[in-house]
Protein backbone atom coordinates (compact mmCIF):
# COMPACT_ATOMS: atom_id res chain seq x y z
CA UNK A 1 0.00 0.00 0.00
CA UNK A 2 1.29 3.48 -0.85
CA UNK A 3 1.70 5.76 2.12
CA UNK A 4 2.05 9.50 2.21
CA UNK A 5 5.36 11.14 2.76
CA UNK A 6 5.33 13.57 5.71
CA UNK A 7 7.78 16.13 7.01
CA UNK A 8 10.72 14.71 8.94
CA UNK A 9 10.72 16.54 12.27
CA UNK A 10 13.62 18.35 13.89
CA UNK A 11 14.03 17.51 17.54
CA UNK A 12 14.78 20.98 18.89
CA UNK A 13 14.66 24.66 17.96
CA UNK A 14 16.39 27.79 19.21
CA UNK A 15 16.75 31.50 18.59
CA UNK A 16 19.88 32.18 16.51
CA UNK A 17 19.94 35.97 16.89
CA UNK A 18 17.85 39.07 17.48
CA UNK A 19 17.66 42.22 15.38
CA UNK A 20 16.29 45.67 16.13
CA UNK A 21 15.14 48.82 14.43
CA UNK A 22 13.83 51.74 16.47
CA UNK A 23 11.97 54.86 15.41
CA UNK A 24 14.40 57.61 14.36
CA UNK A 25 12.82 60.37 16.43
CA UNK A 26 13.40 60.48 20.20
CA UNK A 27 10.30 61.99 21.82
CA UNK A 28 10.77 63.32 25.37
CA UNK A 29 7.95 63.55 27.89
CA UNK A 30 8.08 67.34 27.67
CA UNK A 31 7.30 67.09 23.94
CA UNK A 32 3.91 65.45 24.56
CA UNK A 33 2.63 66.77 27.91
CA UNK A 34 0.73 69.82 26.73
CA UNK A 35 -2.28 68.12 25.08
CA UNK A 36 -2.71 65.81 28.11
CA UNK A 37 -2.13 68.59 30.65
CA UNK A 38 0.56 66.55 32.36
CA UNK A 39 4.23 66.75 33.39
CA UNK A 40 7.46 64.85 32.91
CA UNK A 41 7.35 63.90 36.59
CA UNK A 42 3.77 62.53 36.34
CA UNK A 43 4.65 60.32 33.34
CA UNK A 44 7.90 59.04 34.89
CA UNK A 45 6.19 58.29 38.21
CA UNK A 46 3.27 56.42 36.63
CA UNK A 47 5.04 54.65 33.78
CA UNK A 48 8.83 54.80 34.17
CA UNK A 49 9.07 56.21 30.64
CA UNK A 50 11.45 59.11 29.94
CA UNK A 51 11.55 58.93 26.15
CA UNK A 52 9.98 56.89 23.42
CA UNK A 53 11.34 56.32 19.91
CA UNK A 54 8.88 57.24 17.19
CA UNK A 55 9.20 56.81 13.46
CA UNK A 56 9.92 59.84 11.34
CA UNK A 57 7.33 60.85 8.76
CA UNK A 58 9.18 58.94 6.06
CA UNK A 59 9.79 55.81 8.15
CA UNK A 60 7.04 53.24 7.57
CA UNK A 61 6.12 50.14 9.55
CA UNK A 62 7.58 48.18 6.62
CA UNK A 63 10.91 50.05 6.97
CA UNK A 64 11.00 49.17 10.67
CA UNK A 65 10.26 45.49 9.96
CA UNK A 66 12.84 45.20 7.18
CA UNK A 67 15.45 47.02 9.29
CA UNK A 68 14.96 44.58 12.17
CA UNK A 69 15.01 41.55 9.85
CA UNK A 70 18.26 42.62 8.16
CA UNK A 71 19.88 43.29 11.53
CA UNK A 72 18.88 39.79 12.74
CA UNK A 73 20.29 38.20 9.56
CA UNK A 74 23.59 40.06 10.03
CA UNK A 75 23.77 39.08 13.71
CA UNK A 76 23.04 35.42 12.90
CA UNK A 77 25.35 35.26 9.88
CA UNK A 78 22.43 33.97 7.81
CA UNK A 79 21.51 34.95 4.24
CA UNK A 80 17.98 36.11 3.51
CA UNK A 81 17.68 33.34 0.91
CA UNK A 82 18.07 30.74 3.70
CA UNK A 83 14.89 31.94 5.46
CA UNK A 84 12.06 29.54 4.64
CA UNK A 85 9.18 31.22 6.52
CA UNK A 86 8.45 34.80 7.60
CA UNK A 87 5.96 35.63 10.38
CA UNK A 88 5.22 39.26 11.21
CA UNK A 89 3.27 40.12 14.36
CA UNK A 90 1.73 43.57 14.00
CA UNK A 91 -1.46 45.52 14.51
CA UNK A 92 -0.35 48.67 12.71
CA UNK A 93 0.17 47.63 9.08
CA UNK A 94 -2.26 50.04 7.41
CA UNK A 95 -3.41 47.51 4.80
CA UNK A 96 -5.87 44.76 5.67
CA UNK A 97 -4.21 42.91 2.78
CA UNK A 98 -1.68 42.13 1.43
CA UNK A 99 0.41 41.27 4.44
CA UNK A 100 3.49 43.10 5.64
CA UNK A 101 5.36 39.78 5.85
CA UNK A 102 5.44 39.32 2.07
CA UNK A 103 7.17 42.70 1.69
CA UNK A 104 9.72 41.74 4.32
CA UNK A 105 10.34 38.42 2.58
CA UNK A 106 10.88 40.23 -0.72
CA UNK A 107 13.18 42.81 0.87
CA UNK A 108 15.45 40.17 2.42
CA UNK A 109 15.58 38.08 -0.75
CA UNK A 110 13.33 35.09 -0.16
CA UNK A 111 10.14 33.81 -1.73
CA UNK A 112 9.32 31.80 1.39
CA UNK A 113 5.80 31.59 2.84
CA UNK A 114 5.08 34.84 4.64
CA UNK A 115 2.13 35.93 6.75
CA UNK A 116 1.05 38.38 9.46
CA UNK A 117 -0.58 37.60 12.79
CA UNK A 118 -2.61 39.89 15.03
CA UNK A 119 -2.10 39.36 18.74
CA UNK A 120 -1.05 42.89 19.72
CA UNK A 121 1.43 42.96 22.62
CA UNK A 122 1.46 39.15 22.79
CA UNK A 123 2.21 38.93 19.05
CA UNK A 124 5.94 38.27 19.16
CA UNK A 125 5.62 35.46 21.72
CA UNK A 126 2.73 33.98 19.70
CA UNK A 127 4.95 34.07 16.61
CA UNK A 128 7.85 32.41 18.47
CA UNK A 129 5.45 29.59 19.40
CA UNK A 130 4.46 29.22 15.76
CA UNK A 131 8.07 29.33 14.54
CA UNK A 132 9.03 26.72 17.13
CA UNK A 133 6.23 24.50 15.80
CA UNK A 134 7.19 25.05 12.16
CA UNK A 135 10.83 24.21 12.81
CA UNK A 136 10.33 21.17 15.05
CA UNK A 137 7.69 19.71 12.75
CA UNK A 138 10.12 20.02 9.85
CA UNK A 139 7.95 22.43 7.84
CA UNK A 140 10.69 25.07 7.99
CA UNK A 141 14.34 25.18 9.00
CA UNK A 142 14.93 28.92 9.55
CA UNK A 143 12.02 31.19 10.40
CA UNK A 144 12.19 34.99 10.53
CA UNK A 145 9.95 36.21 13.36
CA UNK A 146 9.24 39.93 13.60
CA UNK A 147 7.26 42.03 16.06
CA UNK A 148 6.78 45.50 14.63
CA UNK A 149 4.57 48.51 15.26
CA UNK A 150 4.23 52.07 14.08
CA UNK A 151 1.82 52.94 16.87
CA UNK A 152 2.25 56.67 16.30
CA UNK A 153 -0.13 56.32 13.33
CA UNK A 154 -2.87 55.21 15.76
CA UNK A 155 -2.54 57.54 18.73
CA UNK A 156 -4.48 60.56 19.92
CA UNK A 157 -2.20 63.22 21.46
CA UNK A 158 -5.03 64.21 23.86
CA UNK A 159 -5.62 60.65 25.14
CA UNK A 160 -4.49 60.12 28.74
CA UNK A 161 -5.04 56.34 28.80
CA UNK A 162 -2.33 54.91 26.56
CA UNK A 163 -1.12 57.17 23.72
CA UNK A 164 1.62 58.86 25.75
CA UNK A 165 3.17 55.46 26.52
CA UNK A 166 3.58 54.39 22.93
CA UNK A 167 6.61 54.22 20.66
CA UNK A 168 7.51 52.74 17.28
CA UNK A 169 9.95 49.98 16.46
CA UNK A 170 10.63 46.54 15.11
CA UNK A 171 12.34 43.56 16.72
CA UNK A 172 13.26 40.31 14.96
CA UNK A 173 14.46 36.85 15.88
CA UNK A 174 15.55 33.97 13.69
CA UNK A 175 14.32 30.58 14.91
CA UNK A 176 16.21 27.55 13.58
CA UNK A 177 16.66 23.81 14.10
CA UNK A 178 19.02 22.99 16.93
CA UNK A 179 20.87 20.07 18.54
CA UNK A 180 19.91 21.33 22.02
CA UNK A 181 16.52 22.52 23.37
CA UNK A 182 16.26 26.30 22.99
CA UNK A 183 12.54 27.12 23.20
CA UNK A 184 10.45 25.61 26.00
CA UNK A 185 6.68 24.97 25.66
CA UNK A 186 4.61 28.13 25.26
CA UNK A 187 1.85 28.93 27.73
CA UNK A 188 -0.63 30.95 25.74
CA UNK A 189 -4.28 31.84 25.56
CA UNK A 190 -6.89 34.57 25.36
CA UNK A 191 -9.79 36.12 27.23
CA UNK A 192 -12.18 37.56 24.66
CA UNK A 193 -14.68 38.48 27.38
CA UNK A 194 -12.39 41.47 28.01
CA UNK A 195 -12.11 42.37 24.33
CA UNK A 196 -13.05 45.98 25.11
CA UNK A 197 -10.42 46.63 27.80
CA UNK A 198 -7.68 47.70 25.38
CA UNK A 199 -7.78 48.34 21.64
CA UNK A 200 -9.05 50.70 18.98
CA UNK A 201 -11.61 53.39 19.84
CA UNK A 202 -13.81 52.39 16.91
CA UNK A 203 -14.20 50.43 13.68
CA UNK A 204 -13.10 51.67 10.27
CA UNK A 205 -16.62 50.89 9.05
CA UNK A 206 -17.88 53.78 11.19
CA UNK A 207 -16.06 56.09 8.79
CA UNK A 208 -17.23 54.27 5.66
CA UNK A 209 -20.86 54.17 6.78
CA UNK A 210 -21.10 57.80 7.88
CA UNK A 211 -22.90 60.25 5.61
CA UNK A 212 -20.49 63.17 5.81
CA UNK A 213 -22.89 65.50 3.94
CA UNK A 214 -25.68 65.08 6.50
CA UNK A 215 -23.31 64.54 9.40
CA UNK A 216 -20.15 66.59 8.78
CA UNK A 217 -17.05 66.37 10.97
CA UNK A 218 -17.36 68.84 13.83
CA UNK A 219 -14.51 71.03 15.00
CA UNK A 220 -12.22 69.01 17.28
CA UNK A 221 -13.98 65.74 16.46
CA UNK A 222 -11.67 62.82 15.71
CA UNK A 223 -12.99 60.25 13.28
CA UNK A 224 -9.82 58.19 12.88
CA UNK A 225 -9.87 55.32 15.42
CA UNK A 226 -6.98 55.37 17.88
CA UNK A 227 -5.79 53.21 20.76
CA UNK A 228 -7.46 53.31 24.17
CA UNK A 229 -7.32 51.25 27.35
CA UNK A 230 -8.94 50.87 30.73
CA UNK A 231 -5.63 51.28 32.50
CA UNK A 232 -6.37 50.08 36.05
CA UNK A 233 -8.23 46.94 34.87
CA UNK A 234 -5.48 46.09 32.40
CA UNK A 235 -2.86 46.69 35.12
CA UNK A 236 -4.62 44.26 37.44
CA UNK A 237 -4.89 41.57 34.76
CA UNK A 238 -1.36 42.16 33.50
CA UNK A 239 0.26 41.76 36.90
CA UNK A 240 -1.66 39.13 38.79
CA UNK A 241 -3.08 36.96 36.00
CA UNK A 242 0.11 37.16 33.95
CA UNK A 243 2.27 36.28 36.94
CA UNK A 244 0.37 32.96 37.03
CA UNK A 245 1.08 32.45 33.32
CA UNK A 246 4.75 33.28 33.84
CA UNK A 247 4.99 30.75 36.69
CA UNK A 248 3.33 28.13 34.49
CA UNK A 249 5.86 28.82 31.71
CA UNK A 250 8.68 28.15 34.19
CA UNK A 251 7.01 24.87 35.22
CA UNK A 252 6.55 23.84 31.57
CA UNK A 253 10.24 24.56 30.98
CA UNK A 254 11.17 22.42 33.98
CA UNK A 255 13.17 25.17 35.65
CA UNK A 256 12.82 27.45 38.67
CA UNK A 257 13.11 31.25 38.85
CA UNK A 258 16.63 31.10 40.31
CA UNK A 259 17.83 29.34 37.15
CA UNK A 260 16.82 32.28 34.96
CA UNK A 261 19.41 34.68 33.61
CA UNK A 262 16.84 37.22 32.51
CA UNK A 263 13.17 38.19 32.63
CA UNK A 264 11.90 39.89 29.48
CA UNK A 265 8.29 40.99 30.00
CA UNK A 266 6.30 43.04 27.50
CA UNK A 267 7.38 46.63 28.10
CA UNK A 268 3.90 47.98 28.88
CA UNK A 269 4.58 50.15 31.91
CA UNK A 270 7.49 49.97 34.35
CA UNK A 271 5.13 49.68 37.29
CA UNK A 272 3.64 46.52 35.77
CA UNK A 273 7.19 45.18 35.40
CA UNK A 274 8.08 46.09 39.02
CA UNK A 275 4.92 44.53 40.42
CA UNK A 276 5.37 41.37 38.30
CA UNK A 277 8.93 40.96 39.58
CA UNK A 278 7.61 41.34 43.13
CA UNK A 279 4.67 38.95 42.61
CA UNK A 280 6.91 36.36 40.95
CA UNK A 281 9.48 36.78 43.75
CA UNK A 282 12.30 36.82 41.19
CA UNK A 283 15.73 36.65 42.83
CA UNK A 284 18.02 39.65 42.37
CA UNK A 285 20.31 37.56 40.20
CA UNK A 286 17.71 37.67 37.40
CA UNK A 287 18.35 40.65 35.10
CA UNK A 288 15.07 42.36 34.25
CA UNK A 289 14.65 44.02 30.83
CA UNK A 290 13.66 47.68 31.15
CA UNK A 291 13.90 48.96 27.60
CA UNK A 292 10.66 50.87 28.26
CA UNK A 293 12.50 53.78 29.92
CA UNK A 294 13.94 54.88 26.59
CA UNK A 295 11.82 53.11 23.98
CA UNK A 296 8.32 53.40 25.46
CA UNK A 297 5.68 50.72 24.91
CA UNK A 298 6.06 49.34 21.38
CA UNK A 299 3.40 46.60 21.69
CA UNK A 300 4.39 43.53 19.65
CA UNK A 301 7.93 44.86 19.15
CA UNK A 302 8.70 45.35 22.81
CA UNK A 303 9.90 41.85 23.78
CA UNK A 304 12.44 41.43 20.95
CA UNK A 305 13.59 45.06 21.29
CA UNK A 306 14.09 44.55 25.03
CA UNK A 307 15.90 41.24 24.43
CA UNK A 308 18.15 42.89 21.85
CA UNK A 309 19.13 45.69 24.25
CA UNK A 310 19.59 43.27 27.14
CA UNK A 311 22.10 41.21 25.15
CA UNK A 312 23.95 44.32 23.98
CA UNK A 313 24.28 45.58 27.54
CA UNK A 314 24.84 42.16 29.15
CA UNK A 315 26.62 39.91 26.61
CA UNK A 316 27.30 37.41 29.41
CA UNK A 317 23.60 36.46 29.23
CA UNK A 318 24.26 34.57 25.99
CA UNK A 319 23.39 30.90 26.56
CA UNK A 320 21.34 31.68 29.68
CA UNK A 321 17.60 31.08 30.16
CA UNK A 322 15.21 33.99 29.69
CA UNK A 323 11.51 34.03 30.53
CA UNK A 324 9.65 36.17 28.00
CA UNK A 325 6.00 37.09 28.22
CA UNK A 326 3.71 39.18 26.03
CA UNK A 327 0.20 40.29 27.00
CA UNK A 328 -2.31 42.84 25.80
CA UNK A 329 -5.26 43.54 23.53
CA UNK A 330 -7.59 40.62 22.94
CA UNK A 331 -6.95 39.99 25.69
CA UNK A 332 -4.17 37.72 24.45
CA UNK A 333 -1.09 36.38 26.19
CA UNK A 334 1.89 34.08 25.62
CA UNK A 335 4.96 33.16 27.64
CA UNK A 336 7.91 30.85 27.07
CA UNK A 337 11.41 30.25 28.39
CA UNK A 338 14.11 30.53 25.71
CA UNK A 339 17.87 30.14 25.62
CA UNK A 340 19.33 33.54 24.75
CA UNK A 341 21.53 33.46 21.63
CA UNK B 1 -14.50 37.16 59.98
CA UNK B 2 -12.71 40.40 60.82
CA UNK B 3 -14.63 43.28 62.40
CA UNK B 4 -14.43 46.80 60.98
CA UNK B 5 -11.63 47.87 63.29
CA UNK B 6 -9.54 44.91 62.24
CA UNK B 7 -10.32 45.58 58.58
CA UNK B 8 -9.22 49.22 58.96
CA UNK B 9 -5.99 48.16 60.66
CA UNK B 10 -5.28 45.55 57.97
CA UNK B 11 -6.07 47.97 55.17
CA UNK B 12 -3.84 50.63 56.73
CA UNK B 13 -0.93 48.15 56.75
CA UNK B 14 -1.50 47.39 53.06
CA UNK B 15 -1.64 51.11 52.19
CA UNK B 16 1.57 51.80 54.11
CA UNK B 17 3.35 48.90 52.41
CA UNK B 18 2.32 50.07 48.91
CA UNK B 19 2.59 53.85 49.24
CA UNK B 20 4.65 54.66 52.31
CA UNK B 21 1.73 56.64 53.79
CA UNK B 22 1.85 55.97 57.54
CA UNK B 23 -0.80 53.53 58.72
CA UNK B 24 -2.01 56.05 61.33
CA UNK B 25 -2.94 58.43 58.49
CA UNK B 26 -5.29 55.85 56.97
CA UNK B 27 -8.58 56.80 58.62
CA UNK B 28 -12.19 56.13 57.66
CA UNK B 29 -12.95 59.63 56.35
CA UNK B 30 -9.80 59.90 54.21
CA UNK B 31 -10.17 59.96 50.43
CA UNK B 32 -7.75 57.59 48.68
CA UNK B 33 -6.99 60.03 45.88
CA UNK B 34 -7.35 63.47 47.46
CA UNK B 35 -6.09 62.93 51.03
CA UNK B 36 -3.74 59.98 50.65
CA UNK B 37 -2.58 60.84 47.09
CA UNK B 38 -3.00 57.26 45.87
CA UNK B 39 -3.10 56.86 42.08
CA UNK B 40 -5.16 54.33 40.13
CA UNK B 41 -2.30 51.84 39.76
CA UNK B 42 -1.44 51.85 43.48
CA UNK B 43 -5.16 51.53 44.20
CA UNK B 44 -5.30 48.32 42.17
CA UNK B 45 -2.32 46.92 44.08
CA UNK B 46 -4.04 47.77 47.36
CA UNK B 47 -7.28 46.15 46.13
CA UNK B 48 -5.55 42.90 45.13
CA UNK B 49 -3.68 42.71 48.45
CA UNK B 50 -6.92 43.42 50.35
CA UNK B 51 -8.70 40.66 48.40
CA UNK B 52 -6.04 38.21 49.49
CA UNK B 53 -5.91 39.38 53.09
CA UNK B 54 -9.68 39.50 53.72
CA UNK B 55 -10.74 36.70 51.32
CA UNK B 56 -13.07 38.99 49.42
CA UNK B 57 -13.64 39.72 45.73
CA UNK B 58 -13.58 43.39 44.73
CA UNK B 59 -14.60 43.66 41.05
CA UNK B 60 -12.96 46.34 38.83
CA UNK B 61 -16.27 48.18 38.45
CA UNK B 62 -16.61 48.36 42.25
CA UNK B 63 -13.15 49.89 42.75
CA UNK B 64 -14.22 53.29 41.43
CA UNK B 65 -16.97 53.44 44.07
CA UNK B 66 -14.42 53.07 46.86
CA UNK B 67 -13.70 56.79 47.27
CA UNK B 68 -12.78 56.76 50.94
CA UNK B 69 -11.09 54.33 53.30
CA UNK B 70 -14.50 53.99 54.99
CA UNK B 71 -16.09 52.90 51.67
CA UNK B 72 -13.49 50.16 51.37
CA UNK B 73 -13.92 49.01 54.98
CA UNK B 74 -17.72 48.86 54.54
CA UNK B 75 -17.42 46.91 51.27
CA UNK B 76 -14.99 44.41 52.75
CA UNK B 77 -17.09 43.98 55.90
CA UNK B 78 -20.22 43.34 53.84
CA UNK B 79 -18.64 40.97 51.34
CA UNK B 80 -15.85 39.09 53.11
CA UNK B 81 -16.45 35.38 53.40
Amino acid sequence: MTTLKQYAPNRYSRILAYGASRGEVIVHNNDIIEPINSSDEWIVQRTGISTRHRASENQSVTDLAVGAAKDALANAGVEGSEIDAVIVATVTHPYATPSLATRVADAIGTKAPAYDISAACAGFCYAIAQADGLVRSGIASKVMVIGVEKLSDFIDPTDRTISFLLGDGGGAAIVAASDEPGIAPTVWGSDGSNWDKVGMSGSLLQIRNRNFVENPVEEGEKIWPTLRQEGPSVFRWAVWEMAKVAKQALEEAGITADQLGAFIPHQANERIIDQMVKTLKLPETVIVARDIKESGNTSGASVPLAAHRLLQENPELSGKFALQIGFGAGLAFAAQVVVLP
Amino acid sequence: MANKEEILAGLAEIVEEETGVEAAEVQLDKSFTEDLDIDSISMMTIVVNAEEKFEVTIPDEEVKNLKTVGDAVEFIAANAS
